[in-house]
């Protein structure tokens, strides 16, 4: 039999199309209506809620997903990204009702702009700051190697939009090394970059959260009075107001649960 | 235009980049360009083949392992480091070399295209006019292909220009070392400064619309000539 | 350089190659030796390897193994092999070939430029006229006929000033019209530039019109080879020329009859009337006489209207072994004639070597 090849790619297409199609649907039913029952589930009380993340706060938030999935029969899905990206899509419509920011600008702005309700709203964490190098013997948990000059490069992320960037900022002026530091400074566009340039090696020392910490390498843990906090706010968004799922992981980031998971993984609660 | 000088700096270091990287490939690409396109060893297809990952493969992916390649630990940075380099990432240099491999494609390509399209016939009537290979090359191939050549110089200008994602990662963000444009966007972005972000990023859609609309005109010209029937 | 003295005035060309295309394989395997003056030929049906020989002998070939003499310069011998680029000769291509990226002076400049022998203006002009096409010089290829382009390739090769010009059937791609307007130049081109000639085609008719010696390639093997008329008059002709089997001669013109519209050609004390093409006298026209048109009689047939009635004697007869004919070589005066007759007239005729034989010569083909 002869197959001629727009008969096979029609034929594949169609199929392609065939099974997509009822993912995208309910995909979509569930995006588009956060508000109503889930199919899926026994409980007709138990939603769904889309809850946005910044990345350096990875590790905590799985771990708070699976505790909240546990405890409730709701679910919850989380994208990690930058701050500033994931406010970008938040003001242009993209349907998160939970957003967890790694400062208090953003959610700041999204208030400002209507976007999310000044009640609801808190500070979830806050971020400790740590100089790191992956080599073992060049930080001794002092300001020591900064002042010696022992380094080549230093990262840090950047300070216009980065909160741990800021703060490294905040620590250099302390220490009155902002000046001699600076034409080594290397910059990442966000903290997980920040970490990588000094893992793989290429910074030989930089400012990264206390919760990036890796077992190997040398560190200082940097006292809290040489920089503005991290405040990292929580902010429950506009179109989840009546969502029964976001109200309640809202309420359980506040609940003693989720401040030992929060504590366990180097971050400050109140 | 309302460009603050953090703007035009990025702009002139994008420039610069984008110049020296175009340069350097049409050095470097010419002769394996020439050499994918008459060569008849089994090594074509590997080598063509490695000459055209930087199209499909994300520059992150790239980005990231030249990060781990030139640094300390990496096979690249040692060798910096021996011949007193230092490290080439969070320098121009470090985003040269990056360049080169993501541009590579889109400068080696066309004018492999042209050369192949010469062919085999007039290399065989020049050198039966006493012409030298290094002779024919500049006197016969070089004006044939010249459309490749001009193809390959807009693309990776352009193509340049465009980077991101390498620059992204062994950049470093480093104001009139590796901050270009495209990340002067992305900052801007992420501070919420969205009106320097849409001045800037109305140029380069601009920059870009232009030079592909150059690129187009030129081939059409070019075609036409080979189409016309005289007399 | 091309040495050549009075010992080394030849081509020696043994040549072996195999060409690969696709999955076939084409054998080439060469032994030739024919001189260096005047235009040899090679003749063959297409994929009898001309072109492979040709480019062999151009260098534009890899894997070629065995001796190429031209006079006393060897191009290739076990142990080197000249480049083309260092090859004195001029090549013209079957396809013109000419650059696109320059108009015509262009590319007649590339030539010049590379010639190795400074090339004069005299000469530059010379060489324009005889192509003419001095109308040409600012086109651009693209803009050019096929017969234009053919001569412009000819100028171009001629420009290089080689020690000798190879063509590639420069005629093949052209209409009948455009041929009877290049074939001229060609003659005239050995004439008036004194250049060994190769010449490559499958047209006995060119062939025949042009060539001095002829080498007849039949699947990349030399089938036969020697001067013109030697290879013509053969009853060895291949198979597929056969019915072309000819004499082909040089004759002068020493009279004109104005009644009769007829030349008298004379050669070697022979003589035959010619149709009057207002050829001068004491000029040179080279003869061809087709075998098939050269019958034999026993007497002087007078009452006939065959005009040209020449006496001899039989020299050979060789039979054909397939068919009904044989091919008759006649002894003229001082030169040799042959005809193409029935194996039955030879038996009804009693024809024998040696016997006294009429040739009657019922047409005779003007070559120029």
């Amino acid at each position: 039999m002869k197959f001629n090849v727009p008969f096979i790619v029609k034929i594949s297409v169609s199929w392609v199309l065939l099974f997509l199609c009822p993912l995208e649907l309910s995909n979509a039913v569930a995006l588009i209506q956060p508000a109503s029952a889930n199919s899926y589930s026994l409980n007709i009380e138990s939603q769904h809620a889309n809850v946005a993340v910044a990345s350096n706060f990875i590790k905590p938030m799985q771990q708070l997903k699976a505790q909240f999935e546990a405890n409730t029969a709701h679910t919850i899905g989380v994208s990690y990204s930058s701050s500033g990206k994931l406010f970008a899509q938040i003001i242009n419509g993209a349907p998160f009702d939970v957003f967890l920011s790694a400062d208090q600008v953003k959610p700041n702005e999204l208030i400002k702009r209507g976007k999310a309700s000044p009640h609801k709203r808190f500070t979830y964490a806050q971020g400790a700051l740590i100089l790191w190098s992956s080599k073992t013997l060049l930080v001794n948990n002092s300001p020591d190697v900064l002042y010696d000059n022992k380094f080549r490069k230093v990262a840090l992320a950047n300070p216009k939009f980065a909160p741990y960037g800021q703060a490294a900022v905040d620590v250099l002026n302390h220490l009155v090394l902002l000046e001699q530091t600076q034409p080594k400074w290397v910059m990442g566009e966000s903290i997980s970059q920040t970490y990588q340039f000094v893992a793989t090696g290429n910074a030989d020392i930089g400012f990264i959260s206390f919760s990036q910490k890796p077992d190997h390498g040398s560190y200082w843990l940097i006292p809290a009075d040489f920089y503005k906090p991290i405040k990292q706010d929580a902010v429950l968004l506009q179109n989840a107001e009546t969502n029964a799922a976001a109200f309640a992981f809202f309420q359980f980031l506040k609940s003693n649960e989720a401040k030992i998971i929060i504590q366990s993984h180097h971050y400050n609660v109140d | 235009m309302g460009l603050t000088d953090s703007d035009i700096n990025a702009i002139w270091l994008t420039i610069q980049l984008a110049f020296t990287v175009t340069i350097i490939l049409l050095i470097i690409g010419t002769p394996i360009a020439i050499w994918l396109a008459k060569t008849k060893s089994w090594l074509r297809g590997p080598i063509n083949a490695i000459v055209a990952l930087p199209l499909v493969l994300p520059p992150t992916v790239l980005g990231f392992y030249l990060l781990i390649a030139m640094g300390p630990n990496g096979p690249i940075g040692q060798l910096t480091e021996q011949l007193g380099l230092g490290l080439l990432p969070f320098t121009f240099w470090g985003l040269v070399i990056g360049s080169l491999f993501y541009s590579l494609p889109f400068v080696v390509q066309p004018i492999q295209n042209a050369v192949e399209a010469i062919g085999q016939k007039p290399l065989e009537a020049a050198a039966t006019l006493h012409s030298k290979p290094m002779d024919t090359f500049f006197h016969v191939i070089l004006p044939l292909a010249k459309p490749g050549f001009i193809s390959a110089t807009i693309l990776g200008f352009a193509h340049t220009v465009g980077e991101f994602g390498i620059v992204l990662m062994i950049g470093g963000n480093i104001p009139m070392e590796t901050k270009v444009v495209s990340i002067q966007i992305y900052d801007q972005v992420e501070a919420l400064e969205y009106a320097g972000a849409h001045r800037l990023s109305a140029i380069m859609l601009g920059f870009s619309f232009i030079a592909l609309l150059l690129l187009y005109s030129f081939q059409k010209r070019g075609l036409a000539n080979k189409f016309r029937i005289g007399r | 350089m091309i040495k050549v003295n009075s010992k080394s005035s030849s081509i020696v060309a043994n040549l072996r190659t195999s060409l690969r295309s696709d999955s076939q394989v084409f054998e080439l395997e060469v032994k030739s030796k024919f001189p260096i003056t005047g235009i040899t030929a090679i003749l063959g049906e297409s994929g009898s390897g001309k072109t492979t020989l040709l480019r062999c002998i151009a260098g534009l070939e890899n894997n070629v193994k065995g001796l190429l003499e031209i006079g006393e310069t060897t191009w290739l011998d076990d142990k080197h092999c000249v480049p083309t680029y260092e090859r004195e000769i001029g090549y013209v291509f079957q396809d013109a070939r000419l650059f696109d990226h320059l108009n015509v002076h262009g590319n007649l400049q590339f030539a010049v430029k590379r010639s190795h022998e400074k090339v004069k203006k005299v000469f530059f002009e010379e060489v324009v006229s005889a192509l003419d096409i001095g109308h040409l010089m600012k086109h651009k290829p693209d803009q050019l006929s096929g017969g234009e382009k053919q001569r412009i390739a000819i100028a171009r090769a001629l420009l290089i000033k080689p020690k000798m010009l190879i063509m590639d059937e420069p005629l093949a791609s052209l209409d009948n019209a455009r041929k009877q307007e290049v074939l001229p130049y060609l003659a005239a081109l050995q004439n008036r530039f004194n250049l060994p000639m190769l010449y490559v085609s499958h047209s006995t008719d060119e062939v025949c019109r042009l060539a001095d010696h002829v080498i007849v390639l039949h699947q990349g093997k030399v089938v036969i080879q020697g001067s013109i008329n030697e290879v013509f008059s053969s009853a060895r002709l291949p198979h597929v020329y056969q019915r072309e089997t000819s004499t082909i001669i040089k004759a002068q013109i020493t009279e004109k009859n104005e009644r009769w519209h007829l030349v008298k050609a004379e050669f070697d004390g022979n003589m035959i009337w010619l149709q009057d093409h207002n050829q001068s006298i004491g000029g040179t026209v080279r003869l061809r006489i087709i075998a098939s048109d050269v019958s034999l009689s026993l007497n002087n047939e007078k009452e006939s209207t065959i005009l040209n009635r020449l006496e001899g004697r039989i020299a050979s007869i060789q039979m054909d072994s397939r068919g009904s004919t044989a091919l008759v070589t006649i002894d003229l005066m001082n030169t040799e004639i042959v005809a193409q007759v029935t194996r039955k007239s030879i038996d009804d005729l009693f024809l024998m070597v040696g016997m006294k034989i009429w040739t009657q010569i019922k047409s005779v083909a003007i070559l120029g």
